[in-house]
């Protein structure tokens, strides 16, 4: 089932905003073929007209009483992050090119 | 030389105690809390340079907290007294402690300080236990060896040259080396059962949503669970009740009461069915001492008057393979968050006027993430792309379905199952580094129960002819952890570990 090319899994990490290097490209184009082929088992079985298990115990609509209560301190949450500006995360420009 | 103990002979028998001992002392007054911890931290500065079971010791606040009890003892007198007061805990590096640094075995989170506590953290605090650091664990929680830990792995109290386990490593070698009676890990796969089986200690993964993930950092959020470790199953029971229960900031924890363990935990198990999965004992690789311990344990429960028999849960053997699509695929998408922006690690690349978030993104992330958290992302991002969703992770929430109806049929015919927890005991440091399937197939007895979101625990089950620990697995269906304690407890008495597992832990 699985023909991992390098090409291939410098595809998958940019759609998983990860950097890597050449050297992690080769390695892992030979380890992740290696693993998927062990996981392409789960299609030896039959499983036609079987529902998907998303989560073991199912529940839905779970509410809670719409109580207003204290959030998070801004001023302790951002002071975890990198870089803050004005009670603001800051991050380097998003888009390109642009004023 | 008689007369009164030595400092030192005193520490050494503070620390080989259990909880329920300890707490039963300082409640009576035969030592103050403060005496308990500060034995237990003087085991840990004397001995964590070898072991390195904590990343990162609180000794100040610890102590403060034991003198505050000690304080109010005397104040309020000992009915005052939480039930676990004075008991020291380590808290495995993945739960969220307010001001105390957390990072989850990792780079990306070196230096963070969380703002919250996670609600199991809040209920250890309000139970009385006093947590003395955060526990060594794999990068995020993925691994079976500690190995994975970006500050250096832990190491096996039993012998220093063997892996703990993992990903919980940290946590089960502080408890076998008596750093503390009493532990916290989490279990996605396996990662409080295996290294509590090679470290030679108990360890229960309890029911999906019967513990609290609120401030747990996630990794799989269909198959984590908060779970303890300790060196007696009454023990690991106490530590379970004082945090188990429904909690609203999590919406998938079990809204149920809890069936309290404590109280039939000596009731035996004459008259219950146990099954031996056929499918988790006939594994390739099984050490003959581990199948052997398994045979003994089937005699142990049927001289205790269980019955016993073996039972066949055919799609088990599909387990590993449903695992490694589903975990990473919702490691993919919870490590997401990890993006160098409200908190943690963040690499500008080039020149910061010029560099994009996008840019930034990509370079944080390859700075602070280690080789398997890399590749689980990767596997989880082509598991869930385009073209091969429904081959890969499709199918294995199909198989997932299946593995739910075998199991749920093994329980129309027995109250619990067992299985070996591991296939082998102890490897030793760099076995499998660099054969990462070879590392994944010492999950493959764990991973089926929380593929079913049930509750299963590891007991000590004798040791091997190198004196390795050997762990027996007991199984039991969702919300079934009362029986499971029973037949922990009686297998516990049969192999006699109690003692024994104490001594683990460097001369």
């Amino acid at each position: 089932m699985s023909e991992l090319t390098r090409e291939q899994v410098r595809h998958v990490a940019k759609l998983a905003r990860l950097d890597l290097s050449d050297d992690e490209l080769d390695r892992f184009t030979g380890q992740l073929a290696g693993i998927l082929d062990h996981a392409a088992r789960v299609s030896a079985l039959d499983t036609e007209g079987v529902p998907p298990t998303a989560h073991p115990f199912p529940m839905v609509n779970v509410l809670r009483p719409d109580v207003p209560r204290p959030s998070l301190d801004r001023a302790e949450v951002l002071a975890c992050a990198p870089d803050a500006q004005d009670g603001r995360f800051r991050v380097p420009r998003i888009l390109e090119d642009e004023a | 030389m008689s007369g009164s103990p030595t400092a030192s002979e005193r520490d050494t028998d503070l620390t080989s105690r259990s909880a329920a001992g300890l707490a039963a002392a300082v409640r009576s007054g035969e030592v103050s809390a403060r005496e308990v911890v500060d034995a237990h931290l003087a085991r840990i500065e004397a001995l964590d340079g070898s072991v390195h079971a904590f990343l990162h010791v609180t000794a100040d606040v610890a102590r403060a907290r034991a003198d505050a009890l000690d304080a109010q003892r005397r104040s309020d007198g000992p009915e005052s007294l939480p039930p676990l007061a004075g008991v020291p805990v380590a808290v495995k590096d993945v739960l969220c402690t307010r001001g105390v640094p957390t990072t989850c075995g990792s780079r990306i989170l070196e230096g963070w300080r969380p703002p919250y506590d996670a609600t199991v953290v809040s209920r250890l605090e309000a139970s009385g236990a006093i947590a003395l650091g955060k526990a060594n664990m794999d990068e995020f929680a993925m691994g079976s060896s500690t190995e994975n830990s970006a500050f250096g792995p832990t190491r096996n109290p039993w012998d220093l040259g063997r892996v703990p386990g993992g990903s919980s490593g940290g946590s089960a070698a502080a408890v076998a080396a008596g750093f503390a009676p009493l532990a916290l890990g989490t279990d996605t796969g396996g990662s409080i059962r295996q290294p509590a089986a090679l470290c030679g200690v108990v360890g229960v993964k309890p029911t999906y949503g019967r513990v609290s993930r609120y401030g747990v950092v996630a990794f799989a959020s269909s198959l984590d669970q908060v779970g303890p470790f300790a060196r007696t199953v009454e023990d690991a029971a106490l530590l379970l009740e004082a945090v188990w229960g429904h909690d609203p900031a999590d919406s998938t924890s079990i809204p149920t009461p809890c069936e309290p363990i404590l109280p039939g935990l000596q009731r035996g198990v004459a008259g219950l069915r146990v099954g031996v999965v056929r499918e988790l004992t006939e594994v390739d690789g099984i050490q003959p001492e581990v199948s052997a311990a398994l045979e003994q344990a089937v005699k142990l429960l049927e001289q205790a008057g269980a019955t016993v028999d073996t039972v066949s849960v055919p799609s088990a053997v599909y387990g590993l393979p449903a695992y490694y699509l589903i975990a990473p695929a919702e490691a993919s998408s919870n490590l997401a968050r990890f993006d160098g922006i409200r908190y943690g690690l963040r690499i500008v690349p080039g020149d910061p006027g010029s560099a994009n978030a996008a840019a930034m993104n990509g370079a944080t992330r390859h700075a602070g993430f280690g080789a398997e958290v890399k590749r689980r992302i990767m596997l989880g991002t082509y598991a869930l792309s385009a073209g091969y969703y429904d081959a890969y992770y499709g199918q294995a929430q199909r198989v997932r379905t299946l593995i739910i109806r075998d199991f749920d049929r093994a329980y129309k015919h027995f109250d619990v199952l067992l299985s070996p927890t591991t296939p082998t005991t102890a490897f030793a440091l760099g076995d499998k580094v660099e054969d990462p399937l070879a590392m994944y197939l010492s999950d493959v007895c764990t991973i089926p129960t929380n593929l079913a979101g049930a509750a299963a625990m590891s007991i000590p089950a004798g040791l091997d002819g190198s004196g390795l620990p050997i762990g027996v697995q007991v199984l039991a269906p969702g919300l079934g952890e009362a029986v499971m304690f029973r037949v922990a407890r009686a297998l516990e008495l049969g192999f006699g570990f109690g003692a024994m597992a104490a001594r683990g832990g460097p001369a």
